[in-house]
């Protein structure tokens, strides 16, 4: 099996990897530095439960070769708190809001949401929902997830 | 069991020799969307990956005297933030915005949507209907091939195993037409189309000056609907005329029965979408 090593920022850590090429990074993430915030769902791009952020975009690690990680920041959800616990607003608002019930798919819609509040701190609903439709909730038909990153964004806009 | 070595060449030079030594035994990757689908559901097995990553300064929408210029590793979320994309080449920017989901708009690219060649890519319409042309380059040069005979069949193209896709070309004198694309499916997100309509119009007064009406899934290729096109030419713009021409290019496709749709209801649905999206092309020349 042919190896490769490659060296990037993971959750504001330099870090690096020797694993088989043909592993994406989600397998990455999971197997080698046992990072398991991101899930697989379906595995071929579809679901989003695998989502994180590369150089502050969110991409599905599942179908993103670790090759290309090389040199980038990679944040997960367990990138998220501060040092100290604190809760990121966005993880405070979904657990406040009912924004989790099973929660498979949880830490890829909070790091679609927090790709987008770095991009836009104020969304409308339809921005909000146009960048959560890569990320499938089979729980709670979105209402309250929706309402999650709306009170993410005030929490966040109340602070700065 | 899958193994393949993931090369990362630094310029276009390296993919050349790489592509060389490889040969057939080498699968090209830009953002991987589709490539790592592939191989995870084996329809592809590939010894080695060519990464085009590297070749970042291929990742560019520019505008210039001799007119649009779309590398071929700009993503689908650069069009679709594009203002001049979003303005002046609109049908792709509906086109682009409408692939799978921001996650995979950020890294999927436009120049592989394109060499994927699958009859449904939310591209190739928009390209189609404003005239691309597409840039090959290979070890011994480049060539342009306009992209209505750059597609050959499913998954086909005209590349050679030796070509690299560079850019796509897009004339000047397509900032004066309005253009517009309808992406058909059931889903609002996250779904291919069952069919895809891109037209765009060039109108003087009330006088229909040029047209082009570009089908996604209506045959085995994406196709120019040029009867129609050429039936709108000159033609007094009204609600008859751009209903005559949805018949007309329904009567140009071939598409087929499929798990998202019939034949029939395909063409039907030509006929509803090619006005329409005449309408929504008007409208955009109107408010620019």
């Amino acid at each position: 099996m042919k190896k490769i090593t490659v060296s990037f920022t993971l959750n504001g850590d330099q870090v690096e990897a020797e694993v088989p090429s043909t592993w994406n990074l989600l397998r990455t993430l999971r197997e080698y530095f046992e990072i398991t915030g991101p899930k697989e769902g379906c595995g071929v791009g579809e679901c989003g439960a695998c989502t994180v952020l590369i150089d502050g975009k969110a991409v599905n690690s599942c179908i993103y070769p670790v090759a290309e990680v090389e040199g980038k920041t990679v944040t997960t959800i367990e990138g998220l708190a501060g040092e100290d616990g604190t809760l990121h607003p966005l993880q405070k608002a979904f657990l406040e809001n009912n924004g989790v019930q099973c929660g498979f798919c949880t830490s890829g819609m909070i790091m679609s949401a927090k790709a987008l509040l770095d991009e836009n701190p104020d969304p409308d609903e339809d921005e909000i929902r146009t960048s959560l439709s890569g990320n499938l909730c089979r729980c709670t038909g979105y209402v309250q997830i929706v309402e999650s990153v709306q009170k993410a964004a005030e929490m966040m806009k109340d602070k700065s | 069991m899958i193994d393949y070595e993931y090369l990362k060449p630094k310029d276009l030079e390296e993919v050349f020799s790489l592509l060389k030594s490889y040969g057939e035994r080498a699968v090209l990757i830009a953002g991987g969307t589709d490539v790592m689908v592939n191989i995870r559901n084996k329809k592809l097995a590939p010894e080695a990956l060519i990464s085009l990553r590297g070749l970042e300064d291929l990742a560019y929408v520019k505008k210039g005297e001799d007119g649009y210029h779309i590398g071929a590793l700009a993503t689908h979320r650069m069009l679709e933030t594009s203002s001049l994309v979003q303005s002046e080449l609109s049908a792709l920017y509906d086109g682009a915005s409408q692939v799978g989901s921001v996650q995979i708009r950020n890294v999927a690219t436009v120049g592989g949507n394109i060499c994927n060649a699958a009859p449904s890519a939310d591209t190739a319409s928009p390209l189609l209907a404003l005239d691309a042309v597409a840039v090959l380059r290979g070890p011994g040069g480049s060539r342009k091939v306009p992209l209505t005979e750059f597609f050959t069949g499913p998954s086909q193209t005209v590349r050679a195993s030796d070509e690299v896709l560079v850019e796509f070309e897009i004339p000047s004198e397509m900032g004066q037409f309005g253009s517009a694309y309808h992406k058909h499916s059931r889903r609002k997100a996250m779904d291919l189309p069952i069919l895809g309509v891109a037209v765009s119009l060039k109108i003087e007064g009330e006088i229909i000056r040029d047209a082009r009406i570009a089908l996604s899934v209506a045959a085995p290729t994406p196709m120019r609907a040029m009867e129609a096109e050429a039936y709108l030419k000159g033609k007094k713009l009204s609600d008859d005329v751009l209903i005559e021409a949805g018949k007309i290019a329904a009567n140009e496709a071939s598409p087929r029965d499929s798990l998202r749709g019939k034949a029939w209801y395909r063409k039907e649905m030509i006929e509803t979408f090619v006005p329409r999206m005449a309408h929504k092309a008007l409208e955009r020349l109107k408010n620019r």
